[in-house]
């Protein structure tokens, strides 16, 4: 039996716990490790698929992870910004671009 | 033997993503990650993605964990008296995903067949020697047997430098942008 059904089935459960982290909790902070968990699941339905038809699904991931470390870094300073400014990173004080 | 390693390192990955959501001190969220994605990289080892595995632990588990950390412990955040939403934001993010979960689990019964079924109509697709991918040179051989005749960093680095080397080139200044904007982000005054 091959991996491939299997390691799509998991990577789509890991994405679902991602997005209920990320809709569920306040923390900027863990909203962010959330995120960084869904890019996780990705991949690896990604290399899933790559280990069925080749390999261009494992370089995708290559450059997904670059932009997951970017994404890290901006995300991270600006979250260090922010915190500066408010003292806390739980997103019910941070409302201020709220209509 | 292969299926029951894989079944385990899933199901330590699921549980382990589970608890990232459910602790309240975000440095156990952090290590509970790094959990996960310990399980991830061993799953790519059994998927035959050697190198992609190394990566995830050296650039996930390893630097960008370590960079949450970083800024967990300097902001000095612990457990808040409450981190989860109010009630009706609460529910309806659970339900959701709920809805999402329901209709992606379906995937788990893949097969080459069903794919080639879905898109073309005909099972040409699913023989291991047609493929719809222009990095796989040699014909008519499956995956795993190419790659262990060709070498593992080999067979991604011949991809990476000759077809996809424009976009290679622009991840450089990606993360060139990524290191002089989070420094102009951190900084008090420039």
């Amino acid at each position: 039996m091959s991996l491939v059904g299997p390691s799509l089935a998991v990577s789509a459960l890991l994405f679902a716990i991602g997005v209920l982290g990320v809709l569920v909790r306040r923390n900027a902070i863990v909203i962010f490790m959330c995120v960084e968990l869904m890019l996780n699941a990705v991949n690896l339905s990604f290399v899933a698929l790559s280990a069925a038809y080749g390999l261009s699904g494992q370089i995708f991931v290559f450059f997904v992870m670059t932009v997951a470390a970017a994404e890290a870094a901006v995300g991270l300073a600006i979250m260090l910004a922010i915190f500066r400014h408010h003292k806390s990173v739980d997103l019910q004080n941070i409302n201020l671009l709220r209509g | 033997m292969t299926e029951q390693v894989f079944w385990f390192f899933a199901a330590v990955a699921v549980v382990s993503a589970g608890l990232v959501v459910a602790m309240r001190n975000p440095i156990a969220s952090a290590f509970w990650l790094v959990s996960t994605m310990l399980c991830l990289a061993a799953m790519f080892f059994l998927l035959n993605a050697q190198f992609i595995g190394v990566v995830q632990i050296l650039v996930y588990a390893g630097a960008v964990m370590v960079l949450f950390l970083f800024v967990i412990m300097l902001l000095n955040l612990g457990r808040a008296p409450s981190d989860l939403r109010r009630a009706p934001a609460w529910l309806v993010g659970v339900l959701l995903v709920g809805v999402l979960a329901s209709q992606l689990m379906p995937l788990g019964g893949y097969t080459r067949e069903r794919l080639a079924l879905e898109y073309t109509r005909s099972t040409a697709l699913a023989s291991p020697g047609v493929v719809f991918d222009s990095t796989m040179s040699v014909t008519g051989m499956d995956p795993a047997t190419a790659t262990l005749e060709r070498g593992v960093p080999g067979d991604i680095a011949a991809p990476l430098f000759q077809q996809y080397l424009v976009p290679f080139e622009l991840t450089s200044i990606l993360l060139l942008a990524a290191i002089v904007g989070a420094v102009v982000l951190a900084k008090r005054r420039i």
